[in-house]
């Protein structure tokens, strides 16, 4: 997709996307991709599996290093940053399989992430039992995990390992969330809640959000805007309406034909 | 030039045997997931098995190669009882354990060794119709060499041939990329492991059975040839049989002409050689990426807690008791006490190292003997004063852990562990070569404190407090953010860098503060004993410290110092016999198998009720909620 045809967003773009490329060997995991995160908006990049959008994700906070294009938070290119350093610039993310401490206790998680911010991880002879304590519990409360605050990670639900995870990655007040498959591997009911929490608090702290889904519920539910992903292409983007009516989109991720009820030959 | 072909050659020759042992312990790593420390002793066995069956049958020209064989043959029926009555209980248990097992088997066929051959360097037999010498342009050299020189090519491809072409190669090389699958499969698993283990092992004894004419037989082989070995497989990257052949190639190529360049130098170049691919390539020649999830784990989930009421009464108790302890009992058992503090303060540090960081370290004595060195070398060549001593000895020690740390920490499980050991090797072996300033072998002798603090009791308070000191130094470090965060990294690297941690300057630092702890402990030994011998910095003193880890269970931090009193006991008790290693093996061994979890994990199985009492809830929590959820 050529960048003449991205439609540039009415606010200014929190993450401007530009050309970005990566290949594994032989294979074009991610070609010549270009788009715009709005200010306040969440972004959704859907596209069927190995389309490029981890790839993509990975791109974005500096785990993969695109081989060209270039990436821009606020004017400051992020191609070429260690994850660290792009998580210090204000982009958060949270993972497909969550990644925790499992030895600390949710609190604990969380005020990792104070200490992090706050560059005190080389101090040798300050306590770190209950540090933060007062900002983790708020954190906490924001995702309704106050009340298993000092369980280790280790022994918690998978759902509640995403609330933590939200928690982590607002900790450090970030400026743009990359959030790959939020509710991925969680029960119907508990997808809904957890996608509703996420987008209620994302909205309230004014956040910019790239998400990717498979369940189209969620994405058409809550994403101001999509893109779509194909095979490492941008194919299409709009708004869930325009999605939902695309005949390339129907072809090559959403599906023609009804799923259940058709009697195969 | 004909000078520097035949020196070629002569490398190429050094580099067969090399290969076929650093190609056994690569295979079995593969499968197995076990690094094998009694891999330089097959080798070892090889050669001496070597020598007996040459006497024995190698009449001949065929009888020697039949010989060889039968040498090989012979590793494998050895390494063929290690699997089955060792390795085969363990593969499920965490590495440490293996390792420690593997390590006892060290100490078992140092001292069979010693009983069966002697404690005589033995001269290797020649090969009957190879024992001229052929001229290259006038330079002679000896025929057996070119011999040598075929037999890597000839093996690499036979083992090419077997992974490649035959049922059995192919699904060890499934097995090597998943296990799981494999046995989903429907293939018998644990003859595949023994077949694997028993070829490994075929392959270093015939390694070490071909350098016979060349390098005789003795019983230092196996150390030597152990961190060649990890350097080998380290450079030409780990799972790749053709990796490990280019790089015994150049190592040996190295050490053949270094000698020619800068006699003395050898061991800093391949240092150098090793630093230099490591930086280049982390995954060496021809390795892949590491694959998640090989961590070189010690069974260290859970983490420590802040003491609570009843242990922190019990601690008080102990340092009340040490501190009245010169009232209760004579001098002898004060150095004794004294000899505790100080491995307690190293076994400490390599806790610290292993529990928090994640890091096992197969090399930490490096650190211990480091400290050592820098005290006596202080104190022998520039008149430091004793206190001044005491405190330069861990800033030394950390020096040595930084510069060594700065490669380590570019790799991570194994590989990390197997790197830590072989640079533990170059620190001994320059120590114990480099004799003109460290004494070598005869040590440094004459390195008292000062008059003050000369005397036993003075000295064991000093010890007493530096030692508990340091100790809780490490501890209050571990709930330090500079703890929390290498526990962080240790817990989930992923996750630790979406949070803005530097894992590997977290590490490194983690690294240098466990080697300055390390030192600190060498520093109170070599002022206890008065003396320091190359041997403080040598592997064997290194998997002391595992030892004591082990022994002292990984659940708290009195672990050690358990561990280390136990060690110290242990030790004591066993040497006063002859064969105390075989001894002090079998105990290892059998300690490993008796209790696969440990001796903490034995004690929390006998003492569980108590612990259930405290486990249960956070479990019907769980079953709860899920309940409700459902």
């Amino acid at each position: 997709m050529s960048e003449a045809a991205v439609k540039p967003n009415p606010a200014a773009p929190s993450l401007a996307v530009r050309h970005l490329s990566k290949a594994f060997g032989g294979v074009q995991a991610v070609r010549d991709v270009s788009f715009d995160l709005g200010k306040g908006e969440l972004l959704a990049l859907i596209g069927p599996n190995g389309a490029g959008k981890s790839t993509c994700f990975n791109m974005l906070n500096g785990q993969i290093r695109a081989d060209s294009g270039s990436v821009s938070l606020a004017g400051t290119e992020l191609i070429g940053r260690s994850p660290a350093d792009i998580w210090r610039r204000g982009v958060g993310r949270t993972f497909q399989i969550t990644a925790t401490f499992p030895s600390m206790t949710v609190a604990e998680n969380v005020a990792m992430v104070l200490m992090s911010q706050r560059h005190e991880l080389f101090s040798f002879l300050k306590t770190a039992v209950q540090r933060h304590r007062k900002k983790a519990l708020e954190l906490l409360d924001l995702v309704g995990m106050t009340g298993q605050a000092d369980r280790p990670c280790g022994v918690l639900s998978y759902g509640d390992l995403k609330r933590v995870e939200l928690a982590v990655a607002l900790g450090n007040e970030p400026s743009v969330l990359l959030m790959d498959e939020p509710t991925a591997g969680m029960a119907p009911r508990e997808r809904i809640e957890l996608m509703g929490l996420a987008a209620r608090l994302v909205r309230d702290l004014g956040l910019s959000v790239l998400f990717t889904e498979h369940d189209m519920d969620i994405v058409f539910g809550h994403a101001d805007r999509i893109i779509v992903l194909s095979r490492g292409e941008l194919i299409a983007e709009g708004t869930a309406e325009q999605i939902r009516s695309n005949p390339l989109v129907l072809k090559t991720y959403l599906g023609e034909g009804q799923i259940y009820g058709r009697k195969e030959g | 030039m004909s000078v520097y072909l035949v020196q070629f050659l002569s490398g190429l020759a050094s580099a067969s045997a090399l290969f076929l042992a650093a190609s056994g312990l690569s295979i079995i790593f593969g499968v197995t997931r076990v690094v094998n420390f009694a891999h330089g002793s097959f080798y070892m066995l090889g050669a001496f098995f070597g020598y007996t069956f040459v006497r024995e049958v190698g009449g001949g020209g065929i009888g020697f190669w039949f010989a060889l064989l039968l040498a090989a043959l012979a590793v494998g029926l050895v390494g063929l009882v290690v699997e089955l009555v060792i390795l085969r209980r363990l593969y499920k248990a965490p590495e440490l354990f293996q390792l420690i097992a593997t390590f006892g088997v060290i100490l078992i066929v140092q001292d069979v060794a010693l009983w069966a051959w002697g404690a005589e360097d033995l001269l290797g037999p020649r090969a009957p119709g190879l024992t001229g010498i052929v001229r290259i342009f006038g330079t002679p050299m000896p025929v057996y060499d070119l011999a040598l020189i075929a037999a890597g090519p000839l093996v690499l491809a036979a083992l090419w041939l077997l992974f490649n072409r035959t049922r059995w190669g192919i699904l060890v090389r499934a097995a090597t990329e998943d296990r799981e699958m494999v046995a989903a499969l429907g293939v018998n698993q644990s003859l595949l492991f023994t077949g694997v283990f028993v070829l490994g092992s075929m392959l270093a004894g015939l390694g070490g059975a071909i350098q016979l004419p060349k390098g005789g037989a003795d019983l230092l082989m196996d150390f030597g040839i152990l961190a060649e070995m990890f350097v080998v497989v380290v450079v030409g990257g780990m799972g790749s049989i053709l990796g490990a052949f280019l790089a015994a190639v150049l190592i040996s190529l190295l050490n053949t002409f270094g000698i020619l360049v800068w006699p003395d130098g050898t061991l800093v170049l391949m240092f150098i050689l090793m630093a230099v691919i490591l930086v280049v390539r982390p995954t060496g020649l021809l390795g892949r990426p590491e694959t998640a999830g090989h961590k070189a784990e010690a069974g260290f989930e859970t983490a420590l807690r802040p003491a609570g009421p009843h242990y922190k009464l019990f601690i008080a108790a102990v340092l009340a008791l040490l501190l009245v302890l010169p009232v209760l009992v004579g001098e002898f058992y004060l150095i004794l006490v004294i000899d505790i503090l100080v491995l307690a303060l190293f076994a400490t540090s390599l806790h610290f190292l292993m529990s928090t960081g994640g890091l096992v370290s197969f090399g930490h004595a490096a650190f211990y003997g480091g400290g050592a060195y820098a005290a006596a070398l202080l104190v022998t060549y520039a008149a430091t004063p004793f206190e001044l001593a005491l405190l330069l000895a861990p800033l030394g020690a950390g020096l040595l852990a930084l510069v060594i740390g700065w490669f380590c920490v570019r790799l991570s499980g194994v590989y990390f562990a197997m790197l830590t050991l072989a640079f533990a090797q170059v620190a001994w072996s320059i120590v114990f070569q480099w004799s003109d300033v460290t004494n070598g072998d005869d040590g440094l002798l004459g390195i008292w404190p000062s008059a003050w603090a000369s005397g036993t009791l003075v000295f064991y308070f000093l010890a007493l407090v530096i030692a508990v000191g340091g100790i809780f130094l490490i501890r209050r470090v571990i709930f330090a953010p500079f703890g929390y965060g290498l526990r962080a990294t240790r817990d989930s690297t992923l996750r630790a860098a979406a949070i803005g941690i530097d894992i590997k300057r977290q590490q490194l630092v983690a690294f240098v503060f466990a080697g300055a702890m390390a030192g600190l402990a060498g520093a109170l030994f070599v002022f206890s004993k008065g003396s320091v011998f190359p041997d403080e910095m040598s592997i064997p003193r290194s998997f002391d410290a595992l030892l004591m880890v082990l022994l002292g269970g990984v659940e708290s931090l009195s672990g050690p110092f358990v561990g280390a009193a136990a060690f110290t006991y242990l030790h004591d008790e066993l040497i006063t016999f002859e064969y105390w290693r075989l001894l002090l093996g079998l105990t290892i061994v059998a300690l490993v198998l008796l209790f696969p979890q440990g001796l903490a994990g034995a004690a929390k199985h006998y003492l569980g009720r108590y612990l259930k009492l405290e486990a249960e809830p956070t479990g019907a929590a769980v079953t709860k909620r899920e309940v409700r959820e459902a």
